[in-house]
Order: C-alpha cells, then sequence, then structure tokens
C-alpha cells in the first residue's frame, strides 16, 4: 500500500504541490510569527539584562513611570555616591544623569527614530551589569570626554546618516535647545542592540548642565556588588546610606520590573500576530480539505479497484492518510524555512516603526520546530481524514461501473445542525450584548467565531443565491460561456462552497475590522469636533514632555488669547490596597477657559491640594466630590488631594486631573506635555499659526496643529494600525486565492471531456478560458460577499458591544466596494493557470479522455 | 424538402480529403493511420465507414471535421479547406458547418436538452429558427423531455438529443462516431431511423463511422478501409454483403499481419 501511496504522490505532483503550498504559507506564517516572538522577547531581554546593574539607588515609591526617566527634582550629590562607594558591600557607585525630552535629528533635520522607541539620554560613566560586563560597548571610536562631544548607538549613527567626526545635531530639554555636537564615537548595550531606541551618551557635566541646571548632582546610582556580597545584602546595606526620597533596589527586582512592564507589549504583539497566523492556519485546513475531497472523489474508479482487488477499507482510508502526511512533512518543513524569511520580514517590518531586532535572535528555536510540525501534520490530516473515509467507503462494484460520479449527499443534515449552531452564536452574541457575566468581547467573540464557521458549513446552501445571481449576471454579459459558468459553479455546491470559504474566513476578519476601525476614525472626529474646543493643539509625536520656554514664547504671539499648559505625570494611586498605575494631568486656570468639562458634581475650579476626577476614576476609587485621595508622585512624595469635582469622561484630560502647583510641590520636574491655544477674535488664524510654527523652528518635531491636522494624525494612526492588519490578513487571502487555484485545476482536469465536447461544437479557445475565469470570479465573488455581510454584522455587534467608547458607527462603504472589486481581480487571476491549461487541451484528446 | 437530392440529381461534394496522410510517434515506432486516403463525400448521401479496428476510420473522420489536423494531403469541408484554418477558423467552422455525434459523453450535463441542442447556435450568438427546432425536436420524438438534464434522460434519449443539436445548426454535414456503440437494440434503431430521416426529409449529409453492419444497412453508401487506405466501397448495402466484406477484410488483415 505504501508504494501505492508513493505513486499516487508522484502522478500528482502539480495537484498536490498547490495544496502543499497551503500548508507552506500557513505553516510558514505561524514559524515567523513564533521565531519573530522569541527574537523579540530575547532582544528586550538581553537589553534589560545587559544594561541592569547589581544593585540601583532611585528616587523612592511605587511609581515605575519614574524608572523611565520622568524628571524629579530630588537628587543624589556626589558625596551620597561617595558614601556608598565607602560601604564594603560596594565595589563600584557610578551617579548617571538622565532625563527625558532629548532628540537626535539627522543630516536631513529629521527625527532619527520616529516615533515608536524612546531617546535615551545620559552621561557616560563605565559601570557593571548584573553578569559583571561593562553595560555599554564601543563599536567605534570613543566615549564623549568633555562638553560638546557625544557618542551614539551605532545603529542611530547610521540612520542619521552620522559617521564619527561628524556634527550631530540634538535637541536638549533646556537652554538653548538645539545643538551641535561632534559624534565621537558609536556603542551599543552590551546585550546586543538597543530595539530601535535611541541612545545619547554625554559627558558628565553636560548632562549636568542640560537635566540638572548645572547641579554637581545625579539622578540614579548604579551599584557594583563586592566580591562575595549578593545583591540583596547590597541593595540592604545601600538603604542604610541613601539620601531622602531614595531608595536601593536589586537589579533582578529591577528586570523583572522593566520585564513586566515591556512584556506586557510584547505579549500583546504576540497573541495580536498570532491571531493572523491561527486564521491563516484555518484557511489552509479547508484548501487542504477540498483538495483532498476532490482528489479523493476523482480517484473512484482506483479506490474501487483496489476494494475489488481485496484491500480493506481501513488499508483504503490509510493510504490516503498516508498521503495527507507525506504532504504535510513536506509543506511543514518548507514552511518552517519560509517562516525564518518571513520573521526577518516582519522584523523589517517592525524597524520602520522604530523597533529594531536584531538578525542573529531570530532563529527557529525547537519549540517553533516541533509546533511548526505538529501543527502541519495534524490539521493536514485532521482535514484529510473525512475524505479518506469517503474513499474508504466506495464499493468495489463502483470499479467496474461507468458512471463514477460519486453523488453529493443531500444537505439536509447540514442544514439542521448549521441552523441550530447559527441559533447558539446568537445567543452568544445576545448574551454578550446584553451583558452576561464576564467579558461581553469574549461571548461576542465565541458567536461570531460560530458564525464563521457555522456560514463555511453552510455555504453551499447560504451561497446559493449569490450563484444563481452570478449565474444569470454572467448569462446575460457573457452569453453562453457566461451561463455554462454560473453553471460550473452551481454544479458541486460542496466544493464551490468550501473554496469559497476559505476567502470568507480572511474577508469576516478584514471586514469586521474596518468596521471597527471607521468607527474609531468618525468616534474620535467627533470627539475633535466637540470636545477639543481650542484652535490649536502643541505637541510632541511621542506625547512626551518638551521644554518650558515654548510655552512662554507662545503665550508672547499677538493674536494668540489663551494658552493652557498642560503637563502628564505618571502616579500611582491605590485602589483597593494595590498601587495602581495610571496618570495625572496637572493643568494651568487657563485649562477650564478653554475646555468645558461637563461636571457630575463640584466645581471644575481647582487650586491648591486639589484633584478632579472623571466618572470613570471615581468609581474605581470609591471617590467623589469632598474625598481626599492620597496620590504618590514620581520621587515618591504622597500627597492628600481633595477632589473638588467630578467630570464625565473625556479625551480631553486624564481621568485625575490637578493644577501644576501639586506637581511642583510633589518635586516633579516642570516640562509641558500639551499646549492648547485659543485664537483671539478678528486674528488672523493663518498668520498667527505661522508665528506659533515660528516659535518652535528649532524643535521640528513639535508640531502647532489646528483640528483638522489633529484629526489627520488620529485618524492617521488608526490607519497605520489598520493597514498592518489588511496586510496580515493578505497572506489568508493569498492562500484562499490558492484554494480557487486549485479547485479549478482539479474541476478542469475532471471535465476534460466535457471541455473537448464543448470545443467540438464550437466553443472557442478565448470563450473556455472566458468560462473558467467566470466560474473562479462567482466563487471568489461568494467568498467576498458571504464574508463582507458576516464581518458587517460582526463589526456592528462588535462596535454595539463597545459602544461606551466607541459612540459612533460608520460603516466602510467605499472599502467594502473596494474589497468585492479586488474579489473579482484576485478570482481573474486565479483563474490564469487554470484556464490557459484548459484551452490548451486537444480537442480530440479530450473527448477521448476515459 | 419535397425534393429528393440523391435520385439523380447531379451530386455535390459535401466534404473531401486528397491525399490524407496522418502518422502517429517517429521513427521505428511511426504508425501510419492514413496512408493518402482521397476520397468525395456527397451531399444529401447517409456515408458509413467501415473496418476494422486500427484501419483508420476513426482519424478519417476526425481530419475531416476539423477535430485532428493530417500530416500531409487536404481536408476539404464545404468548399473550405482545412489545412490552413486557425483553431479561432476551425471552432467557427465546427459550430456552424459541422455537426457531431460521439460515441458516449454527448451532452453538457449542467444543461437542460433543450439547451444542449441549442448550444451551437448560443455560442455562435445566433437566434434558433424555431420551426426548424420544432421540427426537428417532434422528429426525435423528445419533445416532452425538453427540459430534463442529460443524468435524467436514458442512453438512447441522449444520443437522441445529440442528433438534434447536431441538426438544429443546419450544417453542411454532420459526423457521427460510433453513435450507437453504447446503446441496445431498441435504441440503437430509433437513433439510426432518425439520422435515415433527416438524410431523406431534410436533405441532410451525414457520415458515420461504426463497425456494426446492422447500423451500416441504414446508409447509402459504405466505405471500407483497412491499413490506412479506402480499399473498398458498397452502395445501396445489405446486411449480407456487408458482412462478406467485412470478413474479407479481416482476413486479409490477419494475413498480412502474419506476412509481416
Amino acid at each position: 500500500m505504501f508504494r501505492l501511496t508513493w505513486r499516487n504522490l508522484l502522478a500528482r505532483k502539480v495537484r498536490l504541490l498547490m495544496s502543499t503550498l497551503a500548508i507552506v504559507l500557513g505553516i510558514g506564517f505561524l514559524a515567523g510569527v513564533m521565531t519573530f516572538s522569541t527574537g523579540l522577547n530575547a532582544t528586550f531581554d538581553n537589553i534589560v539584562e545587559g544594561s541592569t546593574p547589581d544593585a540601583q539607588v532611585r528616587p523612592a515609591g511605587d511609581v515605575q513611570g519614574a524608572n523611565a526617566g520622568v524628571g524629579t527634582t530630588s537628587l543624589v550629590t556626589p558625596a551620597d555616591v561617595d558614601k556608598l562607594a565607602a560601604l564594603p558591600e560596594v565595589a563600584q557607585a557610578t551617579g548617571s544623569v538622565d532625563g527625558l525630552g532629548s532628540f537626535l535629528l539627522g543630516k536631513d533635520d529629521k527625527l532619527v527614530g520616529g516615533q515608536g522607541a524612546p531617546t535615551l539620554a545620559f552621561n557616560y560613566a563605565p559601570s557593571e551589569n548584573i553578569q559583571g560586563e561593562q553595560v555599554l560597548e564601543l563599536v567605534e571610536g570613543g566615549w564623549p570626554e568633555k562638553p560638546g562631544e557625544v557618542t551614539l548607538d551605532a545603529s542611530s549613527a547610521e540612520r542619521g546618516g552620522y559617521a564619527v567626526g561628524d556634527t550631530v545635531t540634538l535637541i536638549v530639554p533646556s537652554g538653548q535647545p538645539r545643538r551641535t555636537f561632534t559624534l565621537v564615537g558609536t556603542a551599543e548595550f552590551n546585550g546586543g542592540g538597543t530595539a530601535g531606541a535611541t541612545l545619547v551618551l554625554l559627558d558628565t557635566k553636560e548632562a549636568q548642565e542640560i537635566f540638572l541646571d548645572g547641579a554637581d548632582a545625579f539622578t540614579s546610582v548604579s551599584l557594583t556588588a563586592a566580591d562575595g556580597v549578593s545583591r540583596t545584602e547590597l541593595a540592604d546595606a545601600a538603604k542604610a546610606v541613601v539620601p531622602e526620597g531614595f531608595t536601593a533596589v536589586t537589579g533582578d527586582k529591577v528586570i523583572k520590573e522593566q520585564q513586566d512592564q515591556i512584556g506586557q507589549f510584547l505579549d500583546v504583539i504576540s497573541i495580536f500576530l498570532t491571531t493572523f497566523a491561527v486564521i491563516a492556519i484555518v484557511v489552509g485546513a479547508f484548501i487542504i480539505f477540498n483538495t483532498f475531497s476532490i482528489l479523493v472523489s476523482q480517484r473512484v474508479r482506483e479506490s474501487a479497484l483496489l476494494r475489488a482487488l481485496g484491500a480493506s477499507k481501513r488499508q483504503v482510508t490509510r493510504s490516503v492518510l498516508i498521503e495527507a502526511f507525506l504532504m504535510a512533512l513536506v509543506g511543514s518543513t518548507l514552511g518552517l524555512l519560509l517562516g525564518l524569511g518571513l520573521s526577518r520580514g516582519l522584523a523589517g517590518l517592525f524597524r520602520t516603526f522604530g523597533l529594531d531586532i536584531a538578525g542573529e535572535v531570530l532563529t527557529l528555536t525547537p519549540f517553533t520546530i516541533a509546533s511548526g510540525y505538529v501543527t502541519g501534520i495534524v490539521v493536514t490530516m485532521v482535514a484529510a481524514f473525512v475524505p479518506a473515509r469517503r474513499a474508504a467507503k466506495v464499493p468495489p462494484v463502483a470499479a467496474m461501473r461507468d458512471d463514477l460520479t460519486v453523488q453529493e449527499k443531500g444537505m439536509r443534515r447540514r442544514l439542521v445542525l448549521g441552523t441550530i449552531a447559527m441559533v447558539v452564536g446568537v445567543a452568544l452574541v445576545a448574551a454578550g450584548l446584553v451583558g452576561a457575566p464576564g467579558t461581553d468581547a469574549i461571548w461576542i467573540g465565541a458567536g461570531a467565531v460560530i458564525w464563521v464557521v457555522t456560514t463555511a458549513v453552510l455555504a453551499p446552501v447560504v451561497g446559493r443565491p449569490v450563484l444563481l445571481l452570478s449565474r444569470s449576471v454572467f448569462g446575460r454579459i457573457f452569453g453562453t460561456a457566461g451561463r455554462l459558468a454560473g453553471e460550473n459553479a452551481l454544479r458541486s455546491p460542496r466544493r464551490t462552497g468550501a473554496t469559497a470559504s476559505a476567502l470568507m474566513i480572511g474577508l469576516a476578519v478584514v471586514s469586521a475590522v474596518g468596521v471597527l476601525a471607521s468607527s474609531l476614525s468618525a468616534t474620535q472626529d467627533k470627539i475633535v469636533d466637540d470636545q477639543f474646543t481650542s484652535d490649536f493643539l502643541v505637541q510632541l509625536p511621542t506625547f512626551q514632555g518638551f521644554p518650558t520656554q515654548y510655552g512662554d514664547q507662545m503665550e508672547e504671539v499677538d493674536g494668540v488669547d489663551l494658552v493652557s499648559r498642560q503637563q502628564g505625570v505618571p502616579v500611582s494611586i491605590e485602589v483597593a490596597g494595590t498601587p495602581d498605575q495610571t496618570f495625572a494631568n496637572g493643568v494651568d486656570a487657563a485649562f477650564t477657559e478653554i475646555y468645558t468639562l461637563k461636571m457630575v458634581s463640584g466645581t471644575d475650579q481647582i487650586s491648591g491640594d486639589q484633584a478632579l476626577l472623571s466618572e470613570g476614576r471615581s468609581d474605581d476609587l470609591k471617590a467623589t466630590t469632598g474625598d481626599t485621595i492620597e496620590v504618590q508622585f514620581p520621587g515618591g512624595k504622597t500627597i492628600p488631594l481633595e477632589v473638588a469635582g467630578v467630570f464625565e469622561d473625556t479625551p480631553v484630560t486624564s481621568g485625575l486631573t490637578v493644577p501644576l502647583a501639586v506637581l511642583d510641590e510633589a518635586g516633579v520636574k516642570r516640562s509641558d506635555s500639551s499646549i492648547s491655544i485659543n485664537v483671539a477674535d478678528g486674528a488672523d488664524r493663518g498668520a498667527v499659526k505661522q508665528d506659533l510654527e515660528d516659535v518652535v523652528k528649532d524643535l521640528p518635531i513639535l508640531s502647532v496643529q489646528d483640528k483638522q491636522e489633529f484629526k489627520e494624525l488620529i485618524s492617521g494612526q488608526v490607519n497605520q494600525l489598520l493597514y498592518v492588519i489588511y496586510g496580515l490578513l493578505a497572506l489568508a487571502v493569498v492562500i484562499a486565492v490558492i484554494g480557487i487555484v486549485n479547485t479549478l485545476s482539479l474541476s478542469v482536469l475532471e471535465r476534460t471531456r466535457e471541455i473537448g465536447l464543448l470545443r467540438a461544437v464550437g466553443l472557442s479557445r478565448r470563450k473556455l478560458r472566458t468560462m473558467i475565469t467566470l466560474e473562479s470570479v462567482a466563487i471568489a465573488v461568494l467568498g467576498a460577499v458571504l464574508g463582507m455581510a458576516l464581518g458587517l454584522v460582526i463589526g456592528v455587534v462588535l462596535r454595539q458591544s463597545l459602544k461606551d467608547d466607541l459612540t459612533e458607527l460608520a460603516l466602510p462603504i467605499s472599502s467594502l466596494a473596494l474589497f468585492l472589486v479586488v474579489a473579482v481581480i484576485f478570482g481573474v487571476l486565479a483563474a490564469v493557470i487554470p484556464a490557459v491549461r484548459a484551452s490548451r487541451m486537444k480537442v480530440l484528446q479530450a473527448i477521448a479522455t476515459e | 424538402m419535397t425534393e429528393q437530392p440523391r435520385e439523380g440529381a447531379v451530386a455535390e461534394v459535401a466534404a473531401s480529403a486528397r491525399d490524407l496522410v496522418k502518422t502517429y510517434g517517429k521513427g521505428e515506432a511511426e504508425v501510419r493511420a492514413l496512408d493518402g486516403v482521397s476520397v468525395d463525400l456527397m451531399k444529401g448521401e447517409f456515408t458509413a465507414v467501415m473496418g476494422p479496428s486500427g484501419s483508420g476510420k476513426s482519424t478519417l473522420m476526425h481530419c475531416l471535421a476539423a477535430l485532428d489536423t493530417p500530416t500531409s494531403g487536404e481536408a476539404i469541408v464545404d468548399g473550405t479547406s482545412l489545412g490552413r484554418l486557425k483553431d479561432k477558423d476551425l471552432t467557427t467552422l465546427r459550430r456552424e458547418r459541422v455537426g457531431f455525434v460521439f460515441q458516449s459523453f454527448n451532452l453538457v450535463p449542467t444543461l437542460s436538452a433543450e439547451e444542449n441542442i441549442l448550444l451551437p447556435l448560443s455560442l455562435a450568438g445566433r437566434k434558433p429558427d424555431r420551426d426548424w427546432f420544432d421540427q426537428v425536436v417532434d422528429s426525435v420524438g423528445l419533445r416532452d423531455r425538453l427540459g430534463h438534464r442529460p443524468s435524467e434522460m436514458s442512453g438512447g434519449q441522449q444520443q437522441r438529443v445529440a442528433c438534434a443539436r447536431a441538426l438544429v445548426s443546419k450544417p453542411s454535414i454532420v459526423f457521427a462516431d460510433e453513435p450507437t456503440g453504447n446503446l441496445d437494440s431498441t435504441s440503437s434503431a430509433e437513433v439510426l431511423g432518425f439520422l435515415r430521416r433527416s438524410v431523406d426529409e431534410f436533405g441532410q449529409t451525414v457520415v458515420m463511422v461504426t463497425h456494426d453492419p446492422v447500423a451500416a444497412s441504414y446508409t447509402d453508401r459504405i466505405l471500407f478501409l483497412a491499413d490506412g487506405l479506402i480499399v473498398d466501397e458498397l452502395r445501396e448495402p445489405d446486411r449480407d454483403a456487408i458482412l462478406e466484406k467485412m470478413s474479407k477484410l479481416q482476413d486479409v488483415a490477419a494475413a498480412r499481419k502474419q506476412a509481416g
């Protein structure tokens, strides 16, 4: 039997190649995603572990943002560092100076690094990481030794177009913001790479001048343990001598904090990508199932002969399954290799978003290889199982019969089960909508998955109207060839349905995501229109803080009526006994003159130790007007604040809004993260905008946006994500198109005699190609229509469950129309090979084919 | 259709072969299916082509019917030489001037009987002549089967639909390749009777390849082929004469095989 299976594989290599391709692509995507995720994690682990010392002296408190470099006014003096260094447990104590708000401009005067990874600017001082290696190592040149010198990470230097010895432009957060430095060297973290972050290493004096207004002090201290001293002992010893407002923590704690923080973000990326890999594999399974179904039905005579010659049912089943197994083996192997390439491609894609992953961490791990093979083999075998059983059911007498088509069984059972499943899906979705316990989205998601699967199962039935319509449309436009194409698409509903379903799945996801994205854009447009009542917004693309001097100058611009300065800072508030990380927005008095907060209770006027809460925050904290809340600021200082009022949730400010004075009191270094500006009545907006832009001309990344530009910025971000999703789904669609090619090729082969007959009675080659192309288009349109209809419903339902955040519902009609056109184009493309092959058949041979 | 073109009228040529040679394979393995056949097929005649297996009878028909291209020589249908025609023109010629009835698989399974009959016309984008259609349909006796699909009809009915299709476009010549090969004797008689009537009543030209003497006895003229050559001819045949000729051919073929 095995030899026969092997011969079968060889005899049908072209046909099997196509379904193997489905496995190759599906497994390739999975392996690519896994490799990429592993590489991403490895990159961050290497950096975190390679840049963390044995212990660190840092501002006290629970606010984790403090570790990300939000400037505080509490400092460590050189004397404190000496005290630390004198401890017997300490081998080395190195003071660091860092701060936010520095940016590297490339030779083209554009921001290096884009909007993704941060720019880390600090003083260079040699210090050891937890593994006893230097945190930083030189790639080229040397370290900054005096003011005016800078060392950059190698990748940023290259992206900025700089070579060692060049003059480099930096934006710094104090004094003259635009400064030039001499690039003296390039370096990188010992752990390898920077994950896209820009490293700016300065001379200590200069760092102190920039970040600490020249104070001879440090923002944190890295400690290296003496021989035989554990990291806990080291931190404990240091704690005894650190200045007030500071604490000492072990490197392990720092690593864990950072990994937790980054881990969440990495998990999101990994789950996001894996979702698309799963979709691609499910689509691939459809194709494999369909291919085997067709192959088996075309091999009825052979199976019957085997049975007649004494093969048992089990042997027939096994021969088909072994064939599937070999196919899966080949497909998965090729898929894994493709995955390796694909992960490099993904790394390239993420590099454009500013997330740099080194090529050397992108390798196939044993786990990825095992997952690839297991998934590929299991999916293929399961998909081939039903057709294999069907092959075994062929009665031996069929070998002697002339009429060899396997009759498709009735659809009744399918219809009944499908309808029941559909109702279950509706019930789940309804449960999600009316707010059943648990997450609404999970109920709805489960219902949606059932809908998609059921639609795939019912496609032969529910797709019929679409196919009937395309038959009559084709018939009217293309005459008999069109009519025949329509008939062909209808003649084997299961085959057409299964082929179309592969495309349906992809388009359902695309359409549902499209509904959510366009609703999000519409909602944000409305929010900007209704609530962002300022004429201009001044922000960095990263929403980080920038020096206050720009705001000061903007207040002086002619025609400016109101200027509101806001500063966002990370804070920690206890919610139900555990510190909760959140943001506080520090605002000035002008804020409520520009923006109208809809108050639920209390007043929007705050001063002194007061705060405003959004309704949502108020519920979380179980605090309302008149209550007092304890807020811990970066630097560890906790300030009790009286709640002056509660406002309806709005995106114009954080859930916790405080007067700027509170931030001063907490010792947070003042900067602006957003400036809102209203123009005086009668002033020329264009001229005012020009003047405001002149203020920030030395900081080209700080933009002055009017409402329209702000809207475009937001919708641009939504669209960017949307295009990434579409790009990832494209693979599922490509697999589905391969499925159409496969089905058509097999159908053409199966109908060789019929095609011969049609040619004999006068169907021209061109019309034959038209006929096959139209059948392909019918399948593609069926898949697209079912997918879009289902996707629209799912999208609308999901939007309904998210209506608190997505207040507007918008349907991406033009996108859907575009998808339909693309589906038609894909249909035409999928038919090219089968149509050419059919039209090349010799009429006489085709008729004579058995 | 009152005239009887075959009696007394000047016989016009419907299709002819001139020195037709068709070889398959190369070198040692070369097979000469046709070895220089020249023949004229007359209008309004029912001609049978007979011969032992491998005599080249099907190849001759395929070459004349524009389904196959000869290695050398000329095939002429209705005054048109097929040699220089491109695939597109051959398709048009088949559609408009030639009718086909094959041994099996004559009908498109997705189309009804009526649609199958009208297929050549609808492919050409021509409007059917309704009277003619009715006449043909009544003549094959399929009026009540027009809406049925092939899978709902018997083999004999399917062959009659195929015959009706071959006639409905009023072709210059109808080629039938063993049209009764898969039928029982009753169905065979129906199909042959209809082909005979189409010649007698409609003045149609029919060429039929067969190895069944009963089928051949319906025709006006029989061409006997052996080893790629026309070796004999019989007019107004009766069954005994056919059987006699056939067995002689078989003997000659067997003798030649022994000698070679």
